[in-house]
Parts: C-alpha cells; structure tokens; sequence
C-alpha cells in the first residue's frame, strides 16, 4: 500500500451490525501488519455527535476507509460537517466482505474509489459491486 | 449534543524511531481493549501517513527503552500532548490509565448513547418533508434554506426505522439497521416502492396512521368509561400498535410510550404544518 494512504478502521462499536469474526479478523490483520492507521470507536457516533475529529479523518489526502456500505459511509462524514474526497476513498465493506476479500482491498497497492457519485442515485443490478 | 466544543482525547500507540515495537497480539488487545471503551486510537510507525494533529488532546503511548521517550511535536500549537511508557502493561491497565487521563481532561466520555439516528443520502431525497410529517419526537427540521435537516438526533428513537420507510426514495438510512437499503445497502428498483409501503401502512389502519391511532385510544377510553376495564381498553390499544409495529418494523417500546392522543394530534399537526410552509416555501423559491 502506498504511503502516502492513510487508513482508517471504524470498530462499529456501539452494534452488533458488522459480523465481530470480520472485525476482530481484520484488526488483527492490521495489527499483524506494519502498517500505520486510525482507528475509531463508532463512526456513527461521530457523525452524531458533529466530532471535530471526522475532518481530520476525511481531510488529508487518499484515504482507505474500514467500515461498512460506501453510502452509509459517505452521508455520516457529510452529515458531520466532513465531506469526503470521492476521487481519494474507497470503502470496505465489513458488513459484506468477509476477512479475506476485506484484508485484500485493503492492503492492495491501488486504491480504488468507490463512494456513489453525487446526485446520481445508483440502482443494485445496474453497477458493478461497490464494496471493495 | 455536539462536541464542536468539548474536550476530546486521541490516542497514539506510537512504535516509531526511540521506541520497541509491541507484538501483534499485545497490539491488537490494546488496540481492542481501546476502541471498545469509546477511545480513538492512531498506530504509528512513523513511516505512513495517519491523520494529522488539530486541537484534540494526545495521548501517546509506546514501549521507551529505560523508560525514556523522545520529544513530540505533534505539528499543533494548539494540542497538549502528554506520553506514558506502557512497557510491560497488560492492555486493561492502559485502558485504565488512558480513562483516568480521559477523566482528568474532563473529555467526552463516549457509548453512553447508542448512535441510532436518520443519515440523509441527499443524492436522493427530493425534500417531500413526508418524514418531517410523520415523526412524532421532532427529529426532523428544514434549515435557512427549507431543506429536510436531521435536526434532533437525540430525540430519535432507538431501533425505529419507521420514517425511512415512508421514505419514497428511500433516502433515509440507519446504518445500524440490519437490512438495506435502510442500513445503506444499495438502492434497488423494488426498495423505490417506498409510497406503496407507506400507503400499506395506512390502510393497514384505515387511513391516517396517527388517527387511527387516536381513533382506537378513545375507542379504548370510551370502553373504559363504560365497562370500566382497563385492561380491555390497553389491550385494544396493545392490538392495534402491534400491527404498525409488524409494519413498520416499530420497536412495540416505541409504539406503547406514544404520549396520550391530545398530544399526538398536537404534534401530527405541529410536524404536518412545519412540512407544508417547507413546502410551500420550496414552491415558490422554485
């Protein structure tokens, strides 16, 4: 992964939503790696509560983003006053990707942006998948 | 409550130049041990970018050799930096070291709340205002611009995805919900039968959902007068709100502390009148 891509992990703490197996597997991973990353408690949370820090997360430069669905991901960084950069984020998808293909999109050289484009409603079926 | 103002924490396991690396296990139970308890954490090795620095306290800790830490600079005159040696602690101690720091800069102490609230995708919404219609709590609100706002997060409801699904462009996400498009699941052409929902909703009752509800409450109210039984009257109540709640997948805590039916008329109206100026504001704008 290049060094100048931050990466930021978000442990969904305060739900059951992300499976815990995908959560502790890829912390884990990233624990095991040499890599450096952000890590926070509950994106959610965050963007509830309008915490200053969601803009030092979003702000600088290409950003590799652990959490769960790349629309829910975008519109909690908006909704905290932290818009991310679409063209430097991509997210990975907990919820749906399993230790393996999640852990994969993540220490992979490229990043791939995948945040919906504004004002372009995507339908499922009508895109390739989005999650990683 | 926002946290524009407040005091918060950062902490920085920090395994860069003057320091020992941990081992992955000690890592990854510190790093657990952290996240679990509300705390943002930054692993750095000093060769890859993280976030930078901005007025948020740091806490860094790390393994110093004799107990000897380098100076940091966290690139911020306005963060305070404090350091601690963690060499040879166990990660709920440092846990417990880091919330006494926590305590000690008076910081906002996190998970007290679960964050269950509506997050607008505006790629969507259309600005209808049928979500500002139908809640009762006031979540909702326009700004300066009569634009559909989530105005009071505190004030929604746990576990209750009720107004995303009277969402017609199911533009409303919990992305703590377990299913989409609701949890921010990829929108398809089916979820777009949104009006239908909600119209299903209301037949389901006759009509207006909140009248119906107010229509059943007297209903029980009168039998109570007469018959003078309560537990008839609560359980016609109880019957009717376990169907929305099947509907609308309503947590039934939620539908059986609904104020008494003064009040919810009260507040239908107040919110059904906030949405049309809304909308009659937009009209004319447009």
């Amino acid at each position: 992964m290049a060094n100048d891509t931050r990466v930021l992990f978000c442990n969904c703490t305060y739900a059951q939503v992300v499976p815990q197996s995908t959560k502790e597997g890829v912390l884990r991973k990233l624990c095991e790696s040499e890599v450096s990353f952000d890590a926070v408690a509950d994106l959610c949370e965050m963007s509830a509560r309008n915490d200053p820090a969601l803009k030092r997360l979003a702000d600088e430069g290409p950003v590799k983003v652990v959490a769960c669905f790349p629309r829910a991901v975008k519109w909690l960084f908006s909704a905290g006053q932290a818009p991310l950069n679409r063209e430097q984020t991509q997210v990975i998808n907990m919820r749906t990707d399993s230790v393996e293909e999640a852990s994969a999109a993540l220490f992979a050289d490229e990043l791939t942006p995948n945040l919906p484009e504004d004002n372009r409603p995507p339908l499922a079926g009508s895109e390739t998948k989005e999650t990683s | 409550m926002s946290l524009t103002e407040s005091q918060s924490l950062r902490v920085v396991v920090y395994e860069g130049e003057g320091s020992d690396a941990m081992n992955a296990e000690a890592r990854f139970d510190t790093m657990t041990s952290l996240l679990e308890d509300g705390f943002a954490v930054t692993r750095t090795n000093g060769r890859q970018a993280v976030a930078p620095a901005d007025r948020t306290s740091l806490l860094v800790l790390g393994r110093f050799p004799d107990g000897q830490a380098p100076s940091f600079d966290s690139g911020s005159d306005q963060a305070e930096v404090s350091v601690a040696n963690i060499d040879q602690q166990e990660p709920a101690a440092i846990t417990d070291m880091v919330r006494a720091k926590r305590e000690s800069l008076a910081a906002f102490d996190h998970g007290a709340w679960k964050p269950w609230f509506p997050v607008i995708d505006y790629d969507r919404c259309t600005n209808c205002m049928q979500c500002l219609s139908f809640c009762l709590f006031g979540v909702y609100g326009v700004d300066d611009d009569n634009k559909l706002q989530v105005q009071n997060n505190d004030s929604c409801k746990t576990n209750c995805p009720a107004c995303s699904r009277v969402c017609p462009e199911a533009a409303i996400m919990f992305p703590k919900y377990r299913t989409g498009p609701i949890n921010g699941d990829r929108v398809n052409a089916a979820d777009l039968n949104r009006e239908k929902m909600k119209i299903d909703i209301s037949s389901l009752l006759g009509g207006d959902v909140y009248q119906m509800l107010r229509d059943r409450s007297e209903k029980a109210k009168s039998r109570f007068s007469k018959e003078r039984n309560p537990d008839k009257a609560l359980n016609e109540r109880k019957k009717c709100l376990t169907k929305l709640a099947k509907a609308g997948d309503i947590p039934e805590e939620v539908l059986m502390s609904l104020p008494e039916p003064d009040e919810i008329q009260r507040r239908a109206e107040e919110a059904a009148a906030k949405a049309e100026a809304a909308i009659e504001a937009n009209a004319k704008n447009n």
